[in-house]
């Protein structure tokens, strides 16, 4: 447990994002030893590993490539690379320093799902990312990792980068898809699954960034390596990202099952200010709350949902107690108004009605019974949205209201926040 | 009417994806390079180039909030204020902007050189708050003298799209001692190790 650099090992070495740097630190063997195998021998070491996708849903990606249909082509690898959640920072980190190492990723699965395209998708925002990659992919080309016929093996692959403008939805992979198509990025309904039907309607198969990187280090030191890692249902490690109100904030990779006490206290340098921690969150926006007492569960998929959240994206975000619990869910609310793709009424409506709502307790014109009212909307729009962006617009909101009740009670008795900020000391 | 070489590149980058539709936010972003915002005309010449109606262009352009329909300043100051910023004093940040540059949120400053707006839209820099993007490049863990600092320099730094290669140049030339921060090399911004 604690502290176990795989993907972040080699992320001291300077220049690292230079072909031949990276090639010093064994970068591409994984892909040369990739080549020399069957794809569906990948598959299967892949799906023995237990990796599972790091981008948030945590679907085993062995799995997932195998539900390609046989023998139709052409199919396409799809790399997502629109990480927008609040509170996650850790695929600008992976893409920052070891461009290649993800573009090897990419490599080696579109290799396993025999695609011959390959698409990383990079949201807009991320100019120096797009161009650490863009470099990658310059320089790969050039040495025959990309093209026809690569390093004499017979197999052509081609990757395009595309950017994308703005949108959080396009994180989303049936909206990503959509997007990369050229259109408005608005989910799509499945079935049927991408696998089957995905971009221009042909098999695909998309993948986290973080879970690309990984891909590498699976092929050279085996599946029983990588197994050997983590928890029973949570193999290998995490990029975990800690911000808010800690010491140390940044990213951490961390062996799977290591307990959240020691990412917050340790690695992120604790609660900052000699303060009392009050709250924290473990998968970024979408994710409901969880209390210190929550502090000795593993970092792992399956014991953070047992607590009452979800791991996500693995974002740590830390609370101290000096924060109005009110104005943060109301931040993450106006977050999922804005970036609701508008597609659907449930999610549209609902989060554009919880933003006002949330805006009269910080505006001290909130009743009583605005909190029900909250849970209400709440209520009405999780689990009838037409994509997880609606739905995970009401956890946090929920869970907050569950925990901080009194938070609520207090703003609208004192009309308006109780929580007077202090300008000067607030910022560091 | 575009230039020859985003013309070009607009059809370049069509024959590239298996239909040329996909090359729709290719072309947006070439045109933003290049004339810093995007017009109805200029979305006339990219459906002409790529072959496909222009309401296509104009429905597909309207979705994505970072293409600009209208100039704006030379420079381009985001400052996120999403909730782990928030818990990092963005709040203080961005009335502090609003102070220096004595116009609003959305709005120019008088000389034209710079547009600035707050974002709920989380940037990717949580670890680093409070954090800003200048004309989409990082800057983070801010203080107020380091806005200031950054300010005064946008003052006389032209616009990304002005200099010679748009989209490979570094807005604002890096402050005295501070290595650059462009893709290949010095990427990583400080305090985002993994391990000490």
């Amino acid at each position: 447990m604690g502290l176990k650099p795989i993907l972040t090992k080699d992320f001291g070495v300077e220049n690292l994002a230079q072909l031949s740097v990276y090639e010093h630190t064994g970068g591409y063997t994984g892909f040369k030893k990739a080549l020399g195998m069957q794809p569906d021998a990948l598959v299967d070491l892949v799906k023995a590993s237990g990796l599972r996708g790091r981008g948030g849903a945590g679907f085993p990606t062995g799995n997932k490539w195998s539900f390609l249909p046989k023998g139709m082509y052409p199919r396409y690898l799809v790399c997502n690379a629109d990480e927008s959640e609040p509170g996650c920072f850790k695929d600008r980190y992976l893409i920052e320093t070891s461009p290649h190492q993800v573009l090897e990723g990419v490599m080696i699965a579109a290799y396993a799902i025999g695609s011959n395209l390959a698409f990383i998708y990079i949201r807009g925002e991320y100019l120096p990312q797009y161009e650490a990659l863009e470099g990658a992919i310059d320089e790969a080309r050039k040495a025959g990792y990309l093209g026809k016929n690569v390093l004499g093996k017979g197999y052509d692959l081609d990757v395009i980068l595309h950017r994308g403008a703005g949108a959080y939805i396009c994180g989303e992979e049936t909206a990503l898809l959509t997007s990369l198509e050229g259109y408005r990025g608005e989910p799509r309904l499945k079935p049927p699954f991408p696998a089957i039907k995905g971009l221009y309607g042909k098999p695909t198969v998309v993948n986290n960034v973080e879970t690309v990187s990984n891909l590498p280090h699976i092929i050279l030191n085996g599946a029983e390596w990588f197994s050997a890692m983590g928890t029973p249902t949570g193999k290998g490690t995490r990029v975990w990202c800690i911000s808010g109100h800690v010491n140390k904030p940044g990213n951490y990779e961390l062996e799977n099952g290591t307990p959240i006490r020691e990412l917050i206290e340790v690695h992120g340098g604790g609660v900052w200010k000699n303060r009392k921690l009050k709250a924290f969150q473990p998968g970024g926006a979408s994710m409901m709350v969880l209390l210190p007492e929550h502090l000795d569960v593993a970092l792992d998929f399956d014991a953070i949902a047992k607590a009452g959240s979800m791991a996500g994206a693995g974002a740590m975000v830390v609370m101290d107690e000096t924060t109005c619990m009110v104005d943060a869910a109301r931040r993450y609310v106006k977050f999922f108004q804005h970036e609701s793709c508008g597609k659907c009424t449930p999610c549209r409506e609902g989060t554009f009605w919880m933003a006002n709502i949330f805006d009269t307790f910080e505006g001290g014109t909130a009743k009583g019974t605005d909190i029900d009212l909250l849970l209400d909307v709440g209520y009405n729009i999780d689990g009838r949205s037409f994509c997880p962006l609606g739905d995970a617009s009401t956890w946090f909101p929920r869970s907050v209201i569950k925990y901080f009740r009194d938070e609520f009670e207090q703003h609208v008795a004192e009309k308006g926040c109780p929580f007077k900020k202090v300008p000067e000391e607030a910022v560091a | 009417m575009l230039s020859k070489e985003t013309a070009d590149r607009i059809r370049e980058s069509a024959a590239r994806y298996p239909s040329k539709q996909s090359a729709i936010l290719p072309a947006l972003w070439a045109v933003q390079h290049e004339q810093g915002y995007v017009t109805q005309e200029a979305m006339g010449e990219i459906a002409q180039h790529l072959g496909l109606p222009a309401s296509l262009i104009e429905a597909t352009s309207s979705f994505y909030s970072m293409f600009l329909t209208r100039p704006e300043g030379r420079h381009e100051v985001v400052i996120c204020v999403n909730a782990p910023c928030m818990l990092r004093g963005a709040d203080e940040m961005t009335a502090h902007i609003e102070r220096r540059l004595g116009v609003r949120d959305g709005q120019t400053t008088p000389d034209g050189a710079i547009t600035w707006h707050s974002t709920i839209e989380c940037l990717g820099g949580c670890g680093g708050a409070p954090m800003m993007q200048v004309d989409h490049r990082f800057e983070e863990d801010l203080t107020y003298e380091k806005v200031d600092a950054i300010f005064e320099r946008l003052r006389s730094a032209p616009a990304p799209h002005e200099m010679g290669q748009p989209h490979k140049a570094l807005a604002v030339p890096p402050v005295k001692g501070e290595k650059a921060r462009s893709g290949a090399e010095g990427a990583r911004p400080r305090g985002r190790k993994t391990q000490q």
